[in-house]
């Protein structure tokens, strides 16, 4: 039963998942592009908003789409985790529904089709409004999520409910802001490299000249920025958290099988073995991790040995990898980025074209590295739903059999080929036409 | 507070028909009677641009009863996983026919979305009213057979349908000959709800045929509901009970019917507006006599060893309930107020709109 929700849930969630990382990052370099407007009156900005609000739309409308199965699927699939918890993460979700996604959706339309009526400083206004509700979807779902890994303001009852007891503790759990400001900066990461791998076709393809550069600017500068705070000091916050609240989740994600006796060894490559319970190939370095953990290059970090088999992650390979990936590419996308600034500063940029290419075909990555996240997010509280709290294999639906589950899954698949295809041959269609195309 | 939870979730419900209810039916009376490419376009055009705002309100509703009422979520979308999935799937496929019809101009790409669009609003629609059908007619709580329980007293799961269609075998399916009355009246409602919204929305030239359509569709519906109660009172012999000790709900099934009148008038309104306030009153009335015919129950059981899902059953604690109360009138304040600027910058026909891009 467990297994194709488990896998329905991951595909929907992943699929999903492509849409809003575009649009929460997009939405702010929307913003940032008709504030230039505001300010410099250039008309160029003001085409540079509208074209990008074109592709925030066609993302948002597949995000609206994909995300309704989302907030169903908790009822149907994982009945019983709802019937426990709706009084908590119910509270979130309906917040975000609430306040974020009418936010959003209402402003987006009235910038697609209000500029004439409104006047500049308002249109400006309603961009800003979208990037405020996109960002507050992402706040409420990271609140959610938080509380599964590391629930607070929360009670058990005799029947095994969990029960609210403190709202604003929701809010304040420790969990929630580094999660929530990794989330954000990384799907800002994602936008930048979207704007910049247009902007770098542009001028390839020797076509829209004057945007591609515009794009290519942006895309770069917003790039390098995101690209380091995505690392420091999100990503470290985030690695102290799990080091902190979820020990055997790190210890399986950093690849430690054996603790040692002083400092730990940061594991750069290599693949676990399961069976004999170390990495294949490993090539590491001693003491970093220690170091970058704690500040200290001899503090002892606990490994998969020092936990029993029912706290450990259930698919350790497929966690680890997840998390290295996460992290190489991250690391790559520092260096792409920071070479492009650095030629962008010295004005060579615009024809390097190796570079350039390097750019225009990156962007899927940022995609995979911003998933792979998640993945290590959602691998790592396995065997949980609530940390410590719930099994997963306590939530399913109990009614539901996998015949049906599987009969589903299949109809997602099916569906959300066919929605990919449609997605990519219209952002490709926006793509082609360009930033001065008029009509619809 | 299970009641003002209870009112504000009906309430926003009832939102959520009215207002996608009318882009529903719009696909309705577009797959049966818009014949002409201008009134095709000019038809998706007056759902597509409103589709995602009336959405959300399915959305805020989804999300308001998982926190107000987490057992019964749980149950009911445990229970009817299958339509339920089928539904989100017509959902997707109506909103792409939607958003990808105008973007590429030849015809045989327009036809695809115009039937996906067409094809799915209708079925929706009837997969609302035989949900609501269910409801009505009550489940199996417990899955019992032969007088013992095979799951937890308030899950319970259903079938498509079953050999015999019958609404009073032990464990009816989803669709069965009572469930399939109520979707066709939900079917026959949305689509007068959906010619309204059109002739208030649009110049199509089949305006003065639809007002014909609407009165013969109207008296079906006036039919089909005298015939659904004679049959909902032997599927679920309790089930007018609450208006004979509450005479006062009786206010509910009046609205209804005087919806149903008003709309026998529908070629004689000066304003466009008041017909489609006479199909929203029917919708209203409709769905709030239904509830009220259950009230606190808010999922029969047909079977006499598992009780009723009410709404206090089914609740969560006090101090969730009151929490979220506050920040559940804020919200609800700023969703009506985005919907009024949203609504009064397109207001008028469609056709006489500038896109503005």
């Amino acid at each position: 039963m467990l297994f194709y929700d488990r896998l329905q849930f991951a595909f929907t969630i992943t699929f999903h998942y492509i849409f809003p990382q575009l649009t929460m990052g997009l939405s702010l370099i929307i913003v940032y592009f008709k504030w230039q407007f505001l300010r410099s009156k250039i008309e160029k900005y003001n085409h540079a908003a509208k074209f990008f609000m074109k592709i925030f739309a066609i993302n948002f409308t597949m995000g609206v789409v994909t995300g309704i199965p989302m907030e169903f699927q908790f009822g149907t699939n994982w009945a019983k985790f709802s019937e426990l918890t709706g009084s908590i993460i119910g509270q979130t979700l309906a917040m975000e529904g609430m306040f974020s996604f009418f936010l959003e959706s209402s402003f987006l339309a009235l910038f697609i089709f209000g500029e004439k009526l409104m006047g500049q400083k308002l249109h400006f206004l309603t961009g800003f409004l979208v990037f405020l509700g996109s960002w507050a979807s992402g706040y409420f779902i990271l609140a959610t999520n938080a509380w599964m890994q590391h629930p607070v303001g929360y009670e058990i009852l005799d029947n095994g409910k969990f029960v609210l007891e403190n709202f604003s503790e929701l809010f304040k759990n420790p969990w929630l802001i580094p999660a929530f400001l990794h989330n954000q900066v990384a799907s800002l990461v994602t936008s930048s490299f979207v704007v910049a791998s247009i902007g770098a076709f542009y001028i390839l393809r020797k076509k829209n000249l004057e945007y591609g550069q515009l794009f290519l600017k942006t895309g770069v500068v917003f790039g390098v920025v995101s690209s380091i705070l995505i690392v420091f000091p999100t990503g470290d916050w985030n690695a102290k958290n799990v080091a902190k609240y979820q020990p055997a989740a790190f210890a399986a994600m950093e690849g430690i099988f054996e603790t040692e006796t002083t400092g730990s060894e940061i594991v750069l490559v290599g693949q676990p073995n399961m069976v004999e319970k170390k990495l294949d190939n490993k090539i590491a370095v001693p003491n970093v991790l220690s170091f970058l953990t704690y500040q200290d290059w001899n503090k002892q970090i606990l490994g998969m040995d020092k936990f029993k088999k029912e706290e450990l992650p259930t698919n350790i390979p497929a966690l680890y990898y997840a998390y290295h990936i996460m992290v190489g590419l991250g690391t790559v996308f520092i260096g792409i980025m920071s070479l492009a600034a650095f030629f962008l500063w010295r004005k060579k940029l615009y024809r390097l074209k190796p570079l350039l290419w390097t750019i225009m075909f990156l962007v899927p990555f940022p995609y995979i590295a911003n998933i792979t996240g998640w993945y290590v997010a959602e691998l790592g509280r396995q065997p949980y739903l609530v940390y410590k709290l719930l099994k997963t294999t306590e939530g399913v639906s109990p009614t539901v059999s996998s015949g049906n589950t599987l009969f589903t899954l299949l109809g997602f698949v099916a569906l959300y080929m066919l929605l990919g295809l449609l997605f990519l041959v219209l952002v490709g269609k926006t793509i082609h036409q360009g930033p001065k195309h008029k009509t619809h | 507070m299970e009641i003002f939870w209870y009112i504000i979730i009906a309430v926003v419900l009832i939102a959520f028909f009215i207002l996608d209810g009318y882009d529903f039916g719009a696909g309705i009376i577009h797959l049966f009677f818009a014949k002409k490419e201008e009134d095709k376009e000019v038809i998706t055009k007056s759902a597509g641009l409103f589709w995602d705002s009336n959405e959300v309100w399915l959305v805020a509703a989804g999300g308001m009863l998982f926190m107000a009422f987490p057992t019964f979520y749980a149950s009911v979308f445990s229970g009817f996983y299958l339509p339920l999935i089928i539904v989100l799937w017509l959902i997707v496929f109506r909103a792409i026919g939607l958003e990808f019809r105008g973007q590429f101009n030849y015809q045989m790409w327009k036809d695809i979305w115009d039937k996906s669009f067409g094809i799915s609003s209708l079925l929706l629609a009837l997969f609302f009213g035989i949900a609501l059908g269910n409801i009505a007619r009550g489940v199996n709580l417990g899955g019992v057979e032969n007088g013992t329980s095979t799951y937890e007293a308030h899950f319970f799961f259903l079938p498509l349908w079953n050999s015999s269609f019958s609404p009073l075998a032990e464990n009816p399916g989803v669709i069965d000959w009572f469930t399939i009355i109520i979707g066709l009246i939900a079917v026959i409602t949305l689509a007068i709800h959906g010619a309204n919204w059109i002739i208030l929305k649009t110049n199509a030239s089949i305006i003065e045929q639809l007002k014909s359509i609407i009165f013969k569709l109207n008296t079906t519906l006036l039919i089909l509901t005298i015939f659904s109660l004679i049959v909902w009172e032997i599927v679920n012999p309790n089930a007018l009970d609450n208006f004979v000790k509450k005479p006062y709900l009786i206010v509910f099934p009046i609205l209804y019917l005087t919806g149903i009148t008003g709309l026998f008038f529908v070629k004689k309104f000066k304003k466009e507006t008041t017909s489609f306030l006479f199909s929203s009153l029917v919708i209203f009335g409709g769905i709030s006599s239904s509830l009220a015919s259950m009230f606190p129950a808010i999922l029969p059981s047909s079977n006499n060893i598992n009780p009723s899902l009410t709404i206090y059953n089914t609740t969560t604690n006090a101090y969730g309930l009151s929490v979220a109360s506050y920040w559940g009138i804020v919200g609800l304040i700023l969703i009506v107020f985005y919907g009024i600027i949203q609504k009064r910058l397109r207001k008028g026909k469609i056709d006489q709109m500038d896109y503005g891009h």
